[in-house]
């Protein structure tokens, strides 16, 4: 049996995902990225292996991604979390034709065509509003764990409008909705329909098209998945594991790889 | 002795990127010496320089763009941005003008020598900034700003050519415009008006013109035989500066000449092209080499580029001068070249369609500018509308001509990768339905 690693190192956290000659997920991990990226690399892959019980050696082929996939020094090649990040949603839905993925920095639109290939793809620009990081300064504004963000936001009946486009100044329009004494599941919601609504515009810019992939990080958040649904009406495609969607991607061109490499038997036998 | 024939592959090979070089050196010493002395200047732009004009009355032209990009190539614009928005000017205002405020407001002083106070400014409407930027020079230096208004542009596929009525009138227009410059530059030199030596300009300027265009047909040839961003802008520096002149005319030739030994021999930029672009835009100047690298080292190379046309203030278009009648020959050519210079930034699209089978194109770069929403607005769309129309690889990249603090290498380089796996994968599939 022939395993392949995919190695997503992104803004936040870094994921490293396993998988067998099946394309099966047989192993993952996820960390916090840190400042080491590549201990926090090694990290990752460390423990997917461990979850395994794998050694290093037997995994043949190795594939780094994310903004620090050039990190990876263990990696045998790198590509970049928008192929990636693509091949994973195809491969884990097959009729996805456009990939939204939300990550700690980046939010990126993939269109893909009908053989499963990239076409077009748009990110948000030098900024990151629109992003889990425009969440995560709501959340830290508002005292609020990460992992309660999407249920709190959901109990709101009156959202507030967040108008700024500046995560750092978003922190400062939340301390003033609530020192009018909005409540905080109403400035919440606000804040996913304002992320939401520049992620659409960024989906609009390479088209929309069922089905919808949703990846990254912040598809754990369940608001997040609501106000973007509401806001393209349609319908999501989300796994447990779209969060590993990047490392997901990589490794599944690892495995392209290896398989692409391994000699027909008929050809070894002969060449024996 | 040794002649045209004799001469070496290594000699032919890269000499118009040294002479370039030499002639541009030439060019801000000799600019150095106007200002030291205060003798006069014309201020111009790309994009309908008037050289023809001003050299007739031996003006040196100054062309604040290019000083300004020279900043930003030579990693110091920061300072002059800086120093602009110190004293007032907002960050979102045009890079090159901000630029050179500050070396205005440095008494001309800049990375490549001393800029000559302006005598005068002759402008078009080819740019909208390009008028309030000239009003700034009017302010500081109390001297006059002349705009000449071309009509008819903007207007891409419906535009009207030599013989039909409504060009005809506004050749007139424009020449016009040209005899009130002649007037003016008699009053601020003391000049009068020499047909000779204008035609003579002109007949240099015929065979930058001829040359230009024969260069940038030249890459059509496989492998590529220049970057069209990198030795295309040392080119272009050439174009503008020299335009007009017996050493641009010379320069051109020699460069022909290199360009067509290239191309017959096969010695192309690269060693192995793999990848044939075109660069929609204005080039990212604060990280100038780094940016052509993170193509290049993908085995990409730019063939073509609309800045070769727009910032060469049309003379892509090949126009020649008729010596007989040089005044409204000036005035035809120059309604021609500005609004295809214009039309090079408003609507590229017609002619980056037409060119992808031509030149073999692979993929098309459109590189919007924070700093210049002239050139940028509208590329979103002109993208559109070139994929539906072509099956072909684009790359949407957004950063500055000038302003480092919005150019980040590493999302350049993450988009640009990608748009290189997507074109790998494009290749592959195409050689497997082969």
């Amino acid at each position: 049996m022939a395993y392949a690693a995919g190695v997503d190192v992104g803004s936040t956290q870094t994921k490293a995902v396993i998988i067998d000659e099946d394309r099966k997920i047989v192993g993952r991990s996820l960390i916090p990225t840190g400042a080491n990226v590549i201990k926090a690399a090694e990290d990752a892959y460390t423990q997917a292996l461990a979850e395994l019980r794998l050694r290093e050696e037997e995994v043949e082929y190795v594939v780094g991604t994310g903004y620090g996939r050039y990190r990876v020094t263990f990696g045998n090649t790198q590509i970049t979390e928008i192929s990636c990040h693509g091949r994973g949603a195809v491969h884990m839905f097959p009729g996805t034709r456009t990939v939204v993925d939300m990550g700690g920095q980046d939010t990126k639109a993939i269109r893909i065509d009908q053989d499963g290939e990239i076409i077009d793809f748009c990110m948000n620009d030098k900024c990151a509003a629109g992003t889990g990081r425009f969440l995560g300064a709501a959340a830290a504004a508002l005292e609020i764990p990460l992992d309660d963000l999407g249920s709190t936001a959901l109990k709101s009946e009156k959202p507030v409008r967040i108008s700024t486009t500046c995560t750092v100044f978003a922190e400062s329009e939340v301390l003033a909705w609530l020192g009018k004494g909005k409540k905080i599941e109403d400035i919440l919601w606000g804040v996913h329909l304002s992320i939401a609504s520049r992620s659409a515009g960024l989906l609009r810019r390479v088209g929309v098209e069922d089905e919808i992939t949703f990846t990254g990080g912040v598809t754990r958040n369940i608001a997040m998945i609501k106000s973007l649904e509401e806001r393209l009406e349609h319908r999501l495609n989300v796994s447990e594991d779209s969060h590993y969607m990047g490392a997901l991607g990589a490794a599944l061109y690892a495995m392209d790889h290896i398989l692409a490499h391994r000699a027909p038997r008929d050809s070894v036998e002969a060449n024996v | 002795m040794q002649t045209e024939t004799t001469i070496t592959a290594e000699e032919l090979v890269g000499r118009g990127n040294r002479e370039g070089a030499q002639l541009f050196r030439d060019w801000f010493a000799s600019l150095t010496e106007t200002a030291e002395n205060g003798g006069p200047a014309a201020y111009v732009f790309v994009m309908g320089s008037m050289n023809e004009v001003l050299k007739t009355f031996d003006l040196p032209v100054v062309f604040p763009e290019i000083n300004s990009l020279q900043t930003a190539v030579r990693r110091v614009a920061h300072e002059f941005l800086d120093e602009a928005e110190d004293y007032g000017y907002s960050p979102d205002i045009c890079g090159y003008v901000k630029a050179d405020v500050s070396v205005q407001l440095r008494s001309g002083t800049h990375p490549m020598g001393r800029i000559p106070k302006p005598a005068l400014s002759v402008l078009t409407n080819a740019c909208n900034t390009y008028i309030k930027w000239a009003e700034i020079w009017e302010r500081m230096h109390h001297t006059p700003m002349f705009t000449i208004d071309v009509p008819g542009s903007r207007h891409a596929g419906g535009q009207t050519w030599s013989g039909d009525r409504d060009f005809e009138m506004d050749r007139g227009y424009v020449e016009a415009q040209i005899w009130e410059l002649i007037d003016l530059c008699e009053r601020i030199t003391g000049k009068k008006f020499d047909q000779d030596k204008f035609r003579e300009i002109l007949w240099y300027a015929n065979d930058m013109s001829i040359c230009w265009k024969r260069i940038i047909e030249l890459n059509k040839n496989s492998p590529s035989i220049f970057n069209a961003l990198t030795d295309g802008t040392i080119y272009l520096g050439v174009a503008n500066g020299f335009r007009g002149t017996r050493e641009g005319s010379e320069y051109f030739k020699r460069l022909v000449e290199e360009m067509e030994y290239k191309a017959a021999h096969g010695i192309g930029t690269m060693t192995d092209e793999k990848y044939r672009l075109v660069f929609v835009g204005v080039p990212c100047y604060p990280i100038f080499r780094r940016f052509n690298e993170l193509f290049t080292e993908w085995g990409g190379t730019f063939i073509n580029s609309t800045y070769l046309w727009f910032a060469s203030g049309g003379t892509n278009r090949g126009f020649e001068y008729d010596l007989k009648n040089p005044v409204a020959s000036l005035a035809e050519g120059f309604l021609i070249s500005v609004r295809d210079a214009m039309d090079s930034m408003f609507h590229q699209d017609r002619a980056v369609s037409d060119m992808i089978e031509d030149f073999k194109v692979d993929g098309v770069v459109y590189h919007p500018i924070k700093s210049c929403r002239t050139v940028s607005t509208g590329l979103a769309d002109a993208r559109r509308a070139l994929m539906k129309e072509h099956d072909i690889a684009t790359l949407f990249v957004e950063s500055d001509m000038m302003d480092r603090r919005v150019v980040s290498e590493a999302q350049m380089k993450n988009r640009i990768d990608a748009f290189f796996e997507g074109l790998a994968g494009r290749r592959d599939r195409a050689r497997i339905q082969a």
